[in-house]
């Protein structure tokens, strides 16, 4: 995009803080409903960083895959599922957790280390800026056809994969003997085979 | 135009940080929901990379644009798929916590 230097690098800091401002809260916001819309805002500043990147298109289909779909089906998994109980408290978690951070920071302090010791080859070639759009689609159908076929193929198979395992309903017979399908095998009422929480047996039964 | 004015480190850097939040998120959240929540904030993080090489390294040819699309709709498959497991794992066990998980656990 064509803006005057000083608001590039106001948009970037103001986009990167609200991405990692969001992220923290992402991970560290004990309701997980608020996680999910600062998820959204880290994806929608996201897509404002591939704008200040001069790539409106993936700044758009991060808007519409992300934000539209993978964002509200997390909302729903969370409504589907959101059961308000406390978690089982566990002895070592502080402990987990301060570790956790210290290897995530030297991974980070790897990583920056890389990034900048590493001779890149500035600057490379001028960027073709809007015209990016014609030549993404001179590369979906020319030299990466297989992928943009196979990426069709793996989406069906996501969405054919995500409709058996999340459906209730079953057949109604059996498919390989025909005889009728034992229905309360499938939707019994379950046992809480956990036992509820603070149980006193941690060994649950095997589920069928 | 020309990209010139923030440099190229910034974003890279900028992409670690998100990256290191997803890891510490994933190791340690106990919802499983936020768990996906953080394997989306690290595609993400590798995304910006990939823009960021695309735009400043690769500006004729843009195939980091072209494999961030990719990796959009391996990411949107992953959380379909993600999120049916969660909901039918939610159903055998009733809860949604990661430590009682452990069918698989030796």
């Amino acid at each position: 995009m064509s803006l005057a230097l000083s608001t590039q690098l106001i948009c970037f800091l103001l986009l990167s803080g609200a991405l990692l401002l969001g992220a923290l809260g992402v991970v560290l916001l004990p309701n997980v409903v608020y996680s999910a819309f600062l998820l959204g805002g880290v994806l929608l500043s996201m897509a404002g960083l591939y704008l200040l990147l001069n790539a409106s298109f993936v700044a758009a289909a991060q808007v519409l895959v992300y934000v539209g779909a993978v964002n509200v089906l997390i909302l729903f998994a969370i409504m589907l599922v959101n059961k308000r109980q406390p978690m089982r408290p566990m002895r070592v978690l502080l402990l987990r957790r301060l570790l956790s951070v210290a290897v995530c920071l030297g991974l980070l302090a790897l990583l920056v280390q890389v990034a900048l010791t590493t001779p890149w080859a500035l600057p490379g070639p001028p960027s073709i800026g809007e015209a990016a759009l014609t030549r993404i689609g001179e590369h979906f159908f020319t030299d990466y056809l297989l992928p943009f076929e196979v990426a069709s193929v793996l989406l069906l198979m996501a969405m054919i994969g995500a409709i058996v395992l999340a459906r209730r309903d079953v057949l109604a017979r059996d498919v390989v003997t025909g005889e009728p399908a034992d229905q309360a095998l499938l939707e019994r009422q379950r046992p809480p085979f956990l036992p509820s929480q603070g149980g006193s047996s941690p060994s649950a039964p095997s589920p069928r | 135009m020309t990209i010139t004015d923030i440099p190229l480190q910034a974003y890279l850097v900028v992409a670690a940080m998100l990256f290191c939040i997803g890891v510490w998120g994933l190791i340690n959240s106990r919802n499983a929901v936020r768990v996906l929540m953080s394997i989306e904030l690290m595609l993400n993080a590798v995304n910006l990379n990939m823009m960021a090489f695309s735009s400043y390294l690769d500006g004729a040819q843009v195939r980091g644009q072209v494999f961030a699309v990719f990796i959009i709709t391996v990411a949107a498959a992953e959380a379909a798929v993600g999120l049916a497991i969660l909901l039918s794992l939610y159903r055998n066990r009733d809860t949604v916590d990661m430590e009682q998980f452990n069918l698989l656990r030796w």
